[in-house]
């Protein structure tokens, strides 16, 4: 089981979160004409990634707040976690 | 019985206290302090069970977890449990065990009749001879080899005992406690840190308690209780026996079995039986130590053959002589060790040395002990076959290649040491690749993966001057890096025999003309000839040879045999072992039990159960529950003797005519608040939102981004930013979460802040033409006149001095209204409702009911909404705005989504009138078309239609918006059923919806 550090609570159990996918994934603007390729892309394509993936979680049974995991999909390694908003260099 | 091979004096078990038990039916007796192996033996029972396939006599191996043959069916308290280990199992008064895997018992066992069959049980045997004629396979093959492979019977009872899961934390987290155990435990505790010392065994101190050896001017023994006491003492340390580490799993989470109640007659009360502990530890230290590696010769699996240290085992810890005729077969200084305790104890053995002429401090003892020693020589076959009887001996030459004149001597037991392996389950667990180390001819860890560290024995190094050095620095450096503390603690002074180098030699050859069968593998009936087998027909990964040979994958996991078994393909392929490489080690070490693996979530317990606060009414008033979700609902309220069917439907009909009530607490109620809350429902609702007054009521519609409808429900607007949503019941969680989604990550300038209140609210739905009647009554104070609170509106009021809400929105199609009170005074409103309505013939209603409602208006729910569906499909097309961008508006555009004959939502009536159709049954144009036939869509819910008193379905149909009218067939093949049926609107009750408004 892995041990997540929530940036609101700190070290907590897998359990605690739930998985919500690639966090690069940027939502396209409201009301802005796109192709329906860049729409599908939006939607289904994800890069199955082995390594290094920064990808969501929320808090579910703590704070609720959704995090930014830096995780390694091979070796589970967490490099860093981040709130939402933060500013990831 | 006597306990005939039961020393006069000695071991660690108490002696004071006797006890009684029962093997295979027959009263033995032994004392407080053995296993039941120890008990066993003391009794001078050998033959305790049969193997595998050959079915071959089985008695000791070993004398703990690393025990192949001795698995036994216990009975404690009623009960009984398969596949214990009798070298684990502590005695305990009137404890009863049967042998397993033997019929008609364990000293007659007809299965036995493969070991002279065995020319047809080779290798991959299963593979080869089950595959033809196919028929066969539930006739024949199957039940026979659920007969013979069966290991113990697993009980069919519901287990009473309470299994624990618990959850800990600590800096150290240390698996055994042999002398690196205790000895990195005691510096680690010293310096501060939070321990946990786990021992598999209901004694601490580990091979201390065997071996002869003086730390610090005490016994080894001694000093291992002095440790055990002051660690026990100190506030920082927790002492755990009869507690296996079992698993090391990612982020330092190990898991760890603790038999809390198994050594006793019966679990004391509020106990657990078992207790699995989840620890995630700072640093994990492995101090599992070794296991000894067995030697192969001819019949080396006749009861009686055991491992040196078990030997050794039984006479220090038990005081119990595993034979008095014993004969000590070695390759290292290790077999010298048991058989002076043979000795000492006036027994006289007899050892044989495959080493040509070894020199050392140990074997200089058993020279001037004046036990019989020969060197180069070697145990080519034992004899006997429920027990060992004699043993053939040979010379064997230098090259380890040719035997001499083979003879036979006398002996009751054969004791083998073929060295040492050191035990890397969890190191190898925690991602550690481990190296092979060519000077004790086995694995050990490699470079650490996660942050563990293997110590002693388990780490190769047996010697417990270094491993002691070893384990108090490891247990200071690291607890130091943890509490900043360092205190230094001073080494003691150890003394030990220093011992000589072992023989690669470990696999005896057979003799001219003899064809004995050399077991690597003793639980699984694996020889040496299998192996060599599998390597012929062409096998070569040891994956691939462990799957085809079944080598290592009986119960005991391989502890004893893999090894050997790669040595065995090493010297056959003439590569070295490291080339070879070891099969894969997974959690669990040791076998763990159902039971605490699921721990106290069983039955009721195995999901949370969730009850409206109307609860206690519904039970007092005959209500049939149903599952939710994790929701507890009235289904229906029986009245006499009233079926489901029956009284649904008079409930929904009372619905129709007079009022009925119903608990909509369980509904999903989300608390909206902020200055941008009406565009955040207008983002996330497919209709427009911006233009809802205060006091409204509006019903929404949600789709994820792939246009797939999420959920629906209705909003209102309680004040300027402040809204209430609901939800449906099985979505309440998802909604929140993908708001949380939207207003956190996607659109986080939205001020907006979002909370459930799913149980801040009890709900009842009041419906029927006379509900506003009823209204009336409960809020005399209020207009509730069409005029006063239309359709979807909304008012706040004062139910006798409650605090209520009212919407007036309708699920049942009929004039209906929504009750919201504090949950505290649920029952109260609930109870007002009921007495208030009595004048109406007010009736409570359950989901059935209101399913039968909902169905016949053509109202959809979680049934249309089954994540497949998007807004047209289930007619909520009109409520998808063209003029504003929502959340999943885009994928509207997709190909399949705007087809001509895209599906939708029918009603379906069967042409009898009388048929009830089943619910995911096909829709067919041709019930005689051949297979397979086309599918043009599935029935998703089914009534009885209590205006029109015959059965109505919904349905999503290809074509839908054509096919009104047109005859079709439900198929239900499930059900063998076909009805001939008509397809109508899925609006089949007051299609125009005037009742609502009315």
């Amino acid at each position: 089981m892995l041990h997540i550090k929530c940036p609101y609570c700190g070290m907590r159990s897998q359990n605690e979160f739930s998985y919500g996918g690639d966090a690069s994934v940027k939502r396209p603007e409201l009301n802005k004409e796109i192709s329906d390729q860049e729409w599908d892309s939006f939607v289904y394509n994800r890069k199955s990634l082995r390594g290094k993936h920064l990808e969501l979680w929320q808090h579910l049974s703590g704070c609720r707040q959704w995090i930014k995991v830096e995780r390694d999909t091979a070796t589970h390694e967490i490099f860093n976690t981040y709130k939402a908003d933060e500013e990831i260099s | 019985m006597t306990q005939t091979f039961r020393l006069e004096n000695g071991g660690l078990i108490n002696r004071d206290k006797k006890l009684s038990f029962k093997f295979n039916g027959k009263t033995y007796y032994g004392y407080e302090g053995d296993t039941l192996a120890s008990a066993l033996i003391a009794n001078g029972v050998h033959l305790v069970g049969r193997s595998f396939k050959y079915h071959r006599p089985r008695g000791f191996f070993g004398a703990g977890v690393d025990e192949p043959y001795a698995i036994v069916q216990l009975y404690r308290n009623n009960e009984t449990e398969p596949n214990i280990k009798a070298t684990e199992q502590e005695l305990f008064e009137g404890l009863e065990a049967k042998s397993v895997n033997c019929w008609p018992s364990v000293n007659f066992d007809i299965g036995a009749i493969n070991n002279f069959l065995k020319i047809f049980l080779p290798a991959g045997f299963y593979y080869k001879t089950f595959m033809w004629p196919k028929s066969f396979w539930y006739r024949v093959y199957e039940p026979f080899i659920r007969k013979a492979a069966g290991l113990g019977v697993a009980s069919t009872k519901h287990d009473k005992e309470r299994y624990e899961h618990k959850y800990e934390y600590c800096d150290l987290l240390i698996a055994g406690s042999g002398p690196s155990g205790l000895a990195s435990a005691y510096a680690a505790a010293k310096n501060g840190a939070r321990v946990i010392l786990a021992e598999d065994k209901p004694r601490f101190g580990g091979s201390l308690l065997t071996n002869d050896v003086n730390i610090g001017n005490q016994s080894g023994e001694d000093w291992a209780n002095s440790i055990i006491a002051e660690l026990k003492e100190m506030p920082n340390v927790v002492v755990k026996n009869r507690s296996q580490v079992f698993g090391y799993y990612d982020h330092n989470m190990l898991v760890m079995s603790e038999k809390v109640s198994d050594h006793l007659p019966k679990t004391k009360k509020y106990h657990p039986k078992q207790r699995l502990w989840y620890i995630r530890a700072k640093e994990v230290l492995i101090s599992s130590g070794s296991i000894e590696r067995p030697l192969v010769f001819g019949n080396n699996d006749t009861p009686g053959v055991m491992l040196s240290s078990a030997a050794k085992e039984y006479l220090k810890v038990y005081g119990v002589l595993v034979g008095k005729n014993p004969l000590v077969f070695t390759n290292n200084d290790s077999g010298y060790e048991t058989a002076i305790e043979f000795k000492k104890n006036g027994i006289n053995p007899i050892i044989l040395d495959s080493r040509i002429n070894p020199q050392s401090e140990i074997i200089n003892e058993a020279i001037n002990l004046g036990i019989n020693i020969k060197f180069s020589y070697v145990v080519v076959a034992a004899q006997g076959y429920k027990k060992v009887n004699s043993a053939d001996i040979a010379k064997i030459s230098d090259d380890k290649k040719q035997l001499g004149t083979v003879e036979n001597i006398k002996c009751d037991c054969i004791c083998v040491s073929g060295f040492w392996t050191p035990t890397i389950h969890l190191a190898s667990q925690s991602g550690n690749k481990t190296k092979f180390k060519e000077e004790i001819d086995a694995f050990v860890p490699g470079t650490s993966k996660q942050n563990e560290t293997t110590l002693g024995a388990a780490n190769g190094i047996f010697t417990l001057e270094e491993t002691l050095k070893d384990s108090f620095t490891a247990g200071q450096d690291l607890s130091k890096k943890i509490t900043n503390n360092d205190n230094k603690i001073s080494f003691p002074n150890v003394v030990e025999k220093k011992s000589s180098q072992h023989d690669k030699f470990w696999c005896v050859p057979l003799p001219e003309g003899k064809n004995y069968k050399r077991f690597l593998d003793f639980q699984n009936d694996v020889s040496v000839s299998d192996i060599e087998i599998a390597l012929k027909e062409g096998y070569r990964s040891i994956e691939h040879v462990k799957r085809y040979t079944t080598l290592g994958m009986a119960t005991d996991q391989g502890k004893t045999s893999n090894l050997n078994g790669l040595q065995l393909v090493s010297d056959i392929e003439n590569k070295v072992v490291p080339a070879v490489g070891h099969t894969t080690f997974r959690p669990p070490y040791t076998p763990i039990s159902i039971g605490a693996i699921v721990g106290r979530e069983v039955g009721k317990h195995s999901k949370p159960t969730r009850k409206s606060p109307m609860h206690s009414w519904h039970e007092k008033n005959n209500a049939v529950f149903v599952d939710a979700g994790v929701w507890l609902r009235p289904r229906y309220y029986k009245q006499g003797n009233e079926t489901l069917f029956e009284a649904s439907k008079r409930e929904a009909k009372n619905v129709r005519t007079n009022v009925g009530v119903c608990d909509v607490t369980t509904l999903g109620k989300i608390d909206i608040k902020g200055p941008d809350a009406a565009e955040l429902l207008n983002r996330v609702y497919t209709n427009a939102w911006l233009k809802l007054p205060v006091g409204k009521a509006r019903y929404g519609v949600m789709l994820r981004e792939d246009g797939i409808v999420m959920d629906d429900g209705t909003t209102t607007r309680i004040s300027e930013n402040h809204y209430h949503m609901t939800t449906t019941t099985a979505q309440a969680a998802n909604v929140l979460s993908h708001l949380e989604y939207y207003l956190q990550l996607v659109w986080p300038e939205l001020n907006v802040n979002v909370v459930s209140t799913t149980e801040q609210w009890a709900g009842a739905a009041i419906a029927g033409p006379k509900s506003r009647q009823l209204l009336e009554k409960l809020f005399p104070n209020n207009d509730v006149s069409n005029e006063g609170l239309p359709f979807m509106g909304y008012m706040e009021s004062d139910l006798f001095g409650v605090k209520a809400r009212i919407f007036r929105i309708s699920f049942s199609g009929e004039l209906a209204y929504e009750v919201n009170v504090e949950s505290d005074n649920g029952n109260f409103m609930w109870e007002k409702i009921i007495e208030l309505g009595k004048e109406f013939q007010v009736q409570p209603y359950g989901t059935e009911a209101l399913s039968t409602l909902r169905i016949e208006m053509g109202h959809v729910a979680g049934s249309e909404l089954d994540g497949r569906t998007i807004p047209y499909d289930t007619s909520l097309d009109g409520l998808v705005s063209k003029k504003k961008d929502f959340i999943g508006k885009r994928s509207l555009n997709r190909e399949a989504f705007t087809s001509e004959d895209r599906q939708k939502i029918v009603g379906v009536v069967p042409l009898d009138k009388k048929t009830s159709i089943p619910e995911g049954s096909h829709l067919v144009k041709d019930a005689k078309a051949p297979l397979p036939n086309k599918k043009l869509g599935h029935i998703s819910a089914s009534c009885w239609s209590v205006e029109h008193d015959n059965p109505f379905s919904l349905a999503i149909l290809k074509d839908g918006k054509n096919m009104i009218g047109e005859k079709l067939f439900v198929m239900s093949p499930l059900k063998n059923k076909v009805i001939p049926v008509e397809i109508v609107s899925s609006h089949y009750v007051d299609p125009k919806g005037e009742r609502v408004r009315s």
